[in-house]
């Protein structure tokens, strides 16, 4: 809501032909969601101020907008927006300071060229990585950064920091370059929802970073932020389910993809936590993978140092292969894939001919629909689409269209499920649908103690991780009960000592207690 | 004149040629509904009813119609020519795979009328041949058409027998439903006379000295499930007994497969003697040749189930799944009578039988035997009551409609079992199938009537959340429902005040209301057996968890929730003794609100503090600095100051929910309903006097009271004291209060209503919401108060189901439901 402006020019007034804004009159700018202010709260030859105040109406933030978009949750209104500097008050100084901003200045047009001394303050910025991300992002633009972080509450000391910082820039840079970058980089650092702008300004705010951005080098997360979260847009019935039960939704969002911050090579973190495969499209795995990775394990120099790990490629493509392996050596043609999260093994499947038939089934609408925009459903030709189907399952109710399949793969599906419930799921896939084979992956516990910057289990939505003694127990009780045979297979470095990262089962219906 | 008669749920086949006056016909003798014709179907597929090119998807569109009305046991009339085998062999077809009786109607007139007819037509454009061709293939099908797989093929010649004949319905064999009880549904006798004695004796029949029949005083109907012969002593006995019982109209008997492959052996079919048959045998050659031809008559007529008490009771052998209720085939009789196998054999050889009833989902409660149990079990409103008398178990029945059972043991072991009889039996838990929950529901809702949509979309929300995070459907038992506010307040400063509740409620007729104290916490449903083996027997849990506490959306409260589980189930041990009931559910509030919501709170309430109290200072300093130099800010600033004291109520108003606890110290619970136990769903059938009453003598340093106020809405002063107890309430932070109608309420007010407290609304509409509360005034309720009354209803109906003891798929669906409406778009800041 507060962005202040000072500089140290001789005379420092000259800052009011700089901004096109007089320093001894305010002024005042009706914004759709309320009124930007710009006034000078110091105006001395030595030294001046301009003062940018978004007072933000969050009443109007919510009524401005169509009914077409409803986010009905609470979030919508009581929300950060009228004290912190959001991409809102991105979005008033651009259009406050829009000449600034585009570098012109008839009076002044020397200074408006060249860098002066800034300094710009703002009390409340929201920053998700907290100082420390505030200061790699501003650094290499030429500013020195002051980044003290805000405490939630000081009646609760125990709740720690909040996701605010008291950012101060100090730097000889030139003030369109300033603004603009001002400009991309607030919502990049708050990288919270965008629902309070309208999408087609994230367009506007990715065209305006453009030109400096390329010798950033941090771009690839910059982009990633703007890009990844705007699907969140469709989310709200969710977003209103996770309200009532008094839950984050975030922490509900669904596993899409996910593997451990590793110790090893970017390769080895290529796929970061759950967000990276939420991407948009247009963001390769590659790309945006190894920022989040390093991100996610919080520090940011462990790539180089560290020892690299038996396997340079990722977990879950050397998971992917071993799945494959397992359906080819059984020749297995009509596949069922119960939790296909964003699809990257029905994709796989699709382009060998010898899957007949490929289902993919999920729990989430998000992920169903990650999957549909992965695999292109819309252009997929219509012989390729023939093979494929998708639909919305869940593996605790009983379900007619599981029925009738070669194989079901549950990879990395049944650690998301509440031990008293993995009955019910055993039931639903082993008992009523009983496919020919079951391949079952989950990560073996034992491993975990390989990955240094681990901190309890492997993901969040984890409700346990199997040693492989208790994965074997469970899978011969589930031999016991319905009927299967089961063999195991390591997938990934069969540590000596502790197993490999993954463990496989694969059953086979008829026979009695699992072998091995 | 021709009488025609064709059973009530059956195909209707019209056989003759163009201009036989088959539409006439049907026309006059059936409902338009009922009849599909080609023509027609030909009209709909191409636009003209004559374009013979159509004729393939004609003729898919009518199978489809055809197979339909069916499915749904809709009597069915095809006015086609159907002169050619292969046209009647597809309708023959559809009719079996619907397991319906398929009658034959031919209306054979004279060639030359027909030609006539159709030549007086402008739209059969077609020649004379087409006739005469029709009529030879119709002449060359009636040889042996009474072989095509019709029931009965009626035959009417002539013009004036087609324009006189009369129709009848026939009832199936099946169809009891005008008898309604009540009855003794007897189990698997197996020849064991003397138990039988025993049990009609117990459930207060009268037997005659003979035994050759027998009366129940309250004029009783026995229903005896089949297999009264084999393996046991006395046959003869049974069979006299239950003949006698049957001719003089206080039985109804079922065949099992017994009494069949008896009737074949009698018969002088070549069956294995096997299972007992040899006994019956035996003890039948030695009775008169006269009593054997009665009871071969007998056994030979009973039929495969009745349907009875309008359609709400079904009595077959092996039980009856519900596509074929009422229905007539081959393999309605054989499931009926052997139930359905897999194809598999057990480790005894014997047949692995489909688990029919665990999918079973028909409203009808079916009764049967066939399969001996251990110990009888509902499963989705169906019963097995064989429990192996002849194997020396007991000889069991079912009061209905009390759903009550009354056994008598086996005087000894009669036949050994083939398969050890009497181990402990693997109990199979209910499972839920993705068509209980998916897709736009329809529920059927007994308070407020008629019944609740829910809307595919929805349904999708909340299947993630349930499948997810809920706990085990068997203790899901109940969702609170959301509750709406009142109207808007006009006085100054407030956006919800008592008032307009009080009026809302005096306008719908209520004259006492309760206010309750609204506690400011997470919201939790406590359901509580007392043992592990009460839970069991009620909710089916086997883990040996004797409870569950679980949130609105069906979560478990804490990552183990064994703790405070048992120490409410400790709590509530007088309560259940009170209520003579093992298990019982409470709706509560759970505090601190940040025992759960801590990551909601951190994450948004105390973030935007955070934000208000560091950027709101940093303003003002900068306004002043302004002001300080003559620039004109005044209003500004006075606004920011004052958004900065707003910001700091603010942050009081969460932080008074907020308390650190570490295991259930710091945790209390406020129990403020009893939703249900045993048999009664108490939340529907008590005051919530009588609920506040009960709870408030829970006396644990856990449970937090739940203060509250009647309120006479007849009198002014009762009002204005209840008003003055909420300004106290939320004066010291508290959330407000609920108004709720003290007797059970009408169908239409409100179940109760909210009133929030000033401080506590800045939670919900931002700290600065006292600066605009001329704009938050227009706040529409109608929709919130609509999904309230809705989910109240859902709510109401999933704990009636389960106190009656309905199936869980039948509890689960209402449950699922209210959690589906949740995800509907509402304002969520009423």
């Amino acid at each position: 809501m507060l962005l202040t402006i000072s500089t140290t020019l001789r005379p420092a007034t000259d800052l009011g032909f700089l901004l096109h804004k007089h320093p001894d009159r305010v002024q005042e700018f009706e914004q759709s969601y309320g009124v930007a202010r710009v006034f000078y709260p110091e105006a001395g030859p030595e030294r001046c101020t301009a003062a940018l105040m978004l007072e933000v109406d969050p009443v109007r933030l919510v009524r401005s907008r169509g009914r077409s978009t409803p986010d009905y949750a609470l979030g919508q209104y009581v929300n950060d927006r009228p004290y912190a500097a959001s991409s809102l008050l991105a979005v008033a100084m651009a259009d406050v300071f829009r000449t600034a901003r585009a570098g012109r200045c008839h009076s002044r047009p020397e200074l408006a060229a060249g860098p002066i001394p800034l300094e710009i303050s703002l009390p409340a910025l929201p920053c998700r990585g907290g100082p420390e991300l505030a200061r790699r992002l501003f650094e290499p633009l030429g500013w020195e950064v002051e980044a003290r972080a805000v405490p939630l509450d000081e009646g609760f000391a125990e709740w720690g920091d909040s996701r605010y910082v008291r950012l101060s820039l100090r730097g000889e840079v030139r003030l369109a370059d300033a603004i603009n970058q001002l400009y991309v980089l607030l919502p990049v650092l708050d990288d919270s929802k965008h629902y309070w702008v309208a999408s087609d300004e994230v367009d506007k705010l990715i065209r305006a970073g453009e030109s400096w951005l390329a010798a950033h080098p941090d771009r690839s997360l910059i982009t990633r932020r703007y890009l990844g979260r705007r699907w969140a847009l469709t989310r709200t019935a969710f977003a209103r389910l996770a309200e009532i039960g008094d839950d984050v939704e975030e922490d509900l969002e669904p596993p899409v993809e996910e593997e451990p911050p590793a110790t090893g090579s970017g390769a080895e973190n290529a796929e970061g936590t759950g967000s990276t495969a939420e991407n948009t499209e247009g963001n390769t795995e590659g790309n945006t993978g190894s920022t989040e990775g390093t991100e996610g394990a919080g520090s940011v120099g462990v790539a180089e140092g560290a020892p690299a790990v038996a396997s340079a490629r990722p977990l879950n493509t050397l998971r992917r292969e071993a799945v494959l392996g397992v359906l080819a050596e059984l020749g297995a043609r009509e596949v069922i894939d119960l939790g296909c999260g964003s699809g990257q093994l029905l994709g796989e499947l699709l382009r060998r001919p010898e899957f007949t038939r490929v289902t993919g089934v999920d729990v989430s609408a998000q992920a169903l629909a990650l999957a549909a925009r992965r695999l292109k459903l819309d252009r997929m030709p219509e012989r390729q689409r023939e093979r494929l189907e998708l639909f919305q399952g869940a593996l605790t109710y009983t379900d007619k269209r599981f029925a009738g399949y070669d194989a079901a793969v549950l990879m990395e599906v049944v650690e998301h499920v509440d031990p008293p419930r993995l009955g019910a799921l055993e039931r639903v896939v082993f008992g009523v649908a009983r496919p020919g084979n079951v391949i079952v992956t989950t990560p073996n516990a034992e491993y975990n103690v390989r990955y240094e910057f681990l901190d309890g289990m492997r993901h969040q939505d984890h409700r346990f991780e199997w040693t492989r003694a208790e994965f074997r127990a469970w899978a011969a009780g589930v031999c016991g009960e319905h009927g299967y045979r089961v063999t195991f297979h390591p997938v990934g470095d069969d540590d000596p000592e502790v197993g490999p990262p993954t463990q496989m089962a694969v059953f086979a219906v008829g026979g009695g207690a699992g072998d091995d | 004149m021709t009488e025609i008669s064709v059973p009530e749920m059956s195909l209707v086949v019209l056989v003759g040629v163009s201009g036989s006056g088959k539409s006439t016909f049907a026309r006059r003798l059936f409902t338009p509904t009922q009849v599909v014709s080609s023509d027609f179907c030909r009209g709909l597929v191409a636009d003209d009813e004559n374009d013979q090119a159509a004729t393939p998807d004609a003729f898919d569109v009518l199978n489809y119609i055809v197979a339909t009305r069916l499915r749904r046991g809709l009597l069915t009339v095809v006015d086609a020519t159907n002169v050619q085998w292969d046209a009647r062999k597809k309708l023959i077809d559809v009719a079996k795979a619907h397991d319906v009786l398929v009658d034959a109607v031919v209306l054979d007139v004279p060639e030359e009328v027909a030609i006539e007819r159709n030549a007086a037509r402008p739209d059969r454009a077609f020649g004379p041949h087409v006739v005469r061709r029709q009529s030879k293939e119709l002449r060359r099908s009636m040889g042996k058409i009474s072989r095509d797989g019709f029931r009965r093929v009626h035959v009417l010649r002539g013009v004036e027998e087609i324009e006189t004949a009369t129709l009848v319905t026939e009832k199936a064999w099946s169809d009891r439903r005008e008898l309604a009880g009540p009855f003794d549904i007897i189990g698997d006798v197996h020849g064991c006379r003397v138990e039988l004695e025993t049990l009609l004796r117990t459930l207060g029949w009268r037997i005659d000295p003979d035994g050759t029949g027998a009366t129940h005083p309250e004029g009783r109907t026995a229903v005896f499930v089949g297999d009264l012969v084999d393996r046991g002593p006395d046959s003869p006995g049974v069979l006299r007994l239950v003949m006698g019982m049957v001719g003089a109209g206080t039985a109804l008997c079922v065949s099992g497969n017994h009494e069949q492959k008896l009737v074949h052996a009698l018969n002088g079919r070549k069956v294995r003697v096997a299972h007992g048959l040899q006994e019956s045998l035996d003890q039948l050659a030695a009775e008169p040749e006269e009593f054997r031809a009665a009871a071969l008559t007998f056994m030979d007529g009973l039929i495969s189930h009745y349907r009875l008490d309008g359609g709400k009771l079904v009595v077959a052998h092996a039980g009856l799944k519900e596509a074929y209720h009422g229905r007539a085939s081959g393999r309605v009789r054989s499931f009926a009578l052997y139930g359905e196998t897999t194809g598999e054999t057990d480790e005894y050889g014997l047949p692995v039988r489909y688990p029919w009833a665990r999918e079973y989902r028909g409203r009808a409660m079916v009764v049967y035997g066939h399969t001996p149990v251990p110990e009888t079990e509902w499963v989705n409103n169906t019963i097995c009551l064989d429990t192996g008398a002849v194997f020396g178990g007991r000889l069991t029945a079912l009061r209905y409609p009390e759903r009550e059972i009354v056994s008598v043991p086996a005087e000894r072991v009669w036949y050994e079992s083939v398969r050890p009889f009497g181990s402990p039996g693997h109990r199979e838990p209910e499972v839920l199938s993705i068509e209980d929950v998916q897709g736009t529901r329809h529920i059927e809702v007994r308070h407020g009537g008629g019944h609740v949509k829910v809307r595919e979309e929805n349904s999708a929300a909340a299947l993630e959340i349930m499948s997810r995070f809920a706990v085990d459907p068997r203790w899901l038992v109940y969702l609170p429902p959301t509750m709406a506010p009142p109207e808007t307040s006009r006085l100054d400063g407030y956006l919800e005040h008592p008032a307009e509740a009080f009026a809302e409620f005096a306008a719908a007729g209520v004259t006492r209301v309760v206010c309750e104290e609204k506690h400011m916490g997470s919201r939790a449903v406590a359901v509580l057996a007392r043992s592990p083996q009460a839970a069991a027997a009620r909710f089916g849990v086997t883990d040996g968890t004797a409870g569950a506490v679980y949130t609105r959306t069906g979560r478990s409260f804490f990552d183990d929730t064994t703790e405070l589980v048992d120490r409410l189930r400790r709590v509530c041990e007088s309560l259940m003794d009170e209520l003579g009931s093992d298990w019982l559910a409470l709706d509560c509030e759970l505090l601190p609100w940040s025992a759960k919501a801590e990551g909601l709170i951190r994450n948004q309430y105390a973030s935007v503090g955070a934000a208000a109290r560091v950027a709101l200072p940093e303003a003002v300093a900068v306004l002043e600095a302004a002001a300080g130099r003559g620039l004109d800010v005044g209003d500004l600033l006075d606004r920011t100051r004052r958004r900065l004291v707003n910001a700091s109520r603010f942050r009081d108003a969460y932080a008074r929910y907020c308390w650190p606890v570490s295991g259930l110290d710091g945790v209390r619970l406020a129990p403020f309903q009893i939703l249900a136990c045993e048999g009664r769903a108490t939340a529907a059938l008590e005051p919530h006097s009588w609920h506040l009453e009960r709870l408030s003598a829970l006396d644990d340093p856990l449970v937090a009271p739940t203060r509250h106020v009647f309120v006479d809405l007849a009198s002014q002063e009762s009002m204005d004291a209840a008003t003055g107890w909420w300004e106290a309430l939320t004066a010291e932070g508290g959330e407000g209060m609920v108004v709720k109608p003290l007797p059970p309420e009408g169908a239409r007010a409100q179940p109760g209503i909210k009133v929030r407290g000033r401080e506590y609304l800045r939670i919900i509409y931002g700290p600065d919401y006292t600066e605009s509360l001329d704009v938050l005034r227009r706040r529409f309720l109608g929709r919130k108060r609509s999904l309230a009354l809705r989910e109240h209803a859902l709510g109401l109906e999933a704990l009636s189901r389960l106190a009656e003891g309905e199936p869980l798929w039948r509890v689960h669906e209402p449950v699922f439901a209210i959690l589906a409406l949740e995800s509907e778009p509402v304002d969520p800041r009423l």
